[in-house]
């Protein structure tokens, strides 16, 4: 472990470590982009990679986000954008869960989709691309429903699930498993040129209170389809509260949702009760 | 009494932003919706005074009332 501490020392530029010196790192010492990765944020050296983070990101919160595991549901319009970014921000466990293939119609907008990969199930193209963009990450492609009955077993050990899914039944399956399991939901949802954000808490019943006028199939996006730039949207701004939460920083979207219009340009803020907190009995 | 009645995205189609809007005492927020031609399951978020409100709550003078289409997509 000191060989591997004093080699890494040995090739960073001004606390900075180039990818090819984490690259021969673990080729020398035979081990994973991962745990090289881990050694170097642990021993304070940024690894190269994220130089741009700085100084919006300090190394022990880069090493806390690698020690992050997020779970996302869904690897279409939304999960996409959120695995693609949650691998370049250098979060170090993800669960992609996805039970779809790619189809024709996802070409306009999911940006994992491409011709050639049509036919090809979601969840293990994802792992394939973000192990091409940041090896350092780990990935975990599951290709099947979630569903409260599985959770556990899904998104165990998450400390953050995100909300990528296209059914609204599944979703709040998904709120009602995080409730359970104690990990904090990232919600979004989107239609046509529309979308919506919000943060749950365990304890908190946002998503629940989002849809509760919901009786049964889809909403606006079953008119409008979705087009290419509203995915990247509506995602971008879950990953920035994966981000937030995860190190503990900023305001995310609590007891409240941001609700987006991209036709007019315009962004609501809804403000939701905050939960009844739990009373203890001191006795 | 008045309120100020908002809508949003497709709500928007072949009817307004915004309208003030007259109304008998004691009208609650699922009453305007059908007025409107809208029907319950179309109703994604009921936004009264910045809040978040439901189909039963009942209006005021000077509220402010808003309604957004129920999205899901993903």
């Amino acid at each position: 472990m000191r060989k591997v501490i004093t080699f890494l020392k040995e090739q960073a530029q001004d606390g900075l470590l180039p990818w090819s010196a984490q690259d021969a790192t673990a080729q020398r010492f035979h081990l994973s982009h991962a745990a090289v990765e881990l050694i170097a944020l642990q021993n304070g050296l940024f690894p190269a990679r994220y130089q741009r983070n700085r100084n919006m990101i300090q190394v022990d919160e880069q090493l806390r986000l690698f020690q992050s595991r997020v779970a996302v549901i869904g690897c279409g319009g939304l999960g996409g954008y959120v695995l693609e970014e949650l691998a370049r921000l250098g979060v170090g466990q993800i669960i992609a869960v996805d039970p779809d293939i790619f189809e024709e119609h996802n070409l306009n907008r999911q940006i994992l989709s491409s011709p050639a990969l049509l036919g090809q199930p979601k969840a293990a193209v994802a792992a394939e691309r973000l192990a091409q963009v940041n090896p350092a990450v780990t990935v975990t492609a599951i290709q099947d429903y979630f569903c409260l009955a599985n959770g556990f077993e899904l998104l165990a050990g998450a400390h953050v699930a995100v909300d990528a899914l296209d059914s609204i039944p599944y979703r709040l399956q998904l709120a009602e498993y995080c409730n359970l399991a104690g990990i904090p939901m990232v919600h979004g949802a989107i239609g046509g040129w529309y979308g919506h954000v919000a943060s749950q808490f365990p304890g908190e019943t946002t998503v629940q209170q989002i849809y509760r006028h919901w009786v049964q199939g889809k909403g606006i996006e079953q008119q409008l389809g979705n087009p290419s730039f509203t995915p990247a949207v509506v995602a971008s701004l879950e990953v920035a509260e994966v981000c937030k939460i995860l190190l503990g920083k900023g305001e995310p979207l609590r007891n409240r949702k941001l609700a987006i219009d991209l036709l007019e340009m315009e962004m609501q803020e809804i403000s939701y009760a905050p939960a009844p907190v739990t009373l203890v009995d001191a006795a | 009494m008045q309120i100020t009645l908002k809508l949003f995205a497709t709500f928007r189609n072949g009817r307004f932003k915004v309208a003030e809007q007259e109304l008998a005492e004691g009208t609650d927020v699922r009453q305007v919706v059908l007025s409107l031609g809208l029907t319950e399951e179309e109703i994604g978020i009921v936004m009264l005074n910045g809040r978040h409100g439901e189909l039963d709550s009942k209006l005021s003078h000077g509220d402010t009332l808003s309604l957004f289409p129920l999205v899901g997509g993903g």
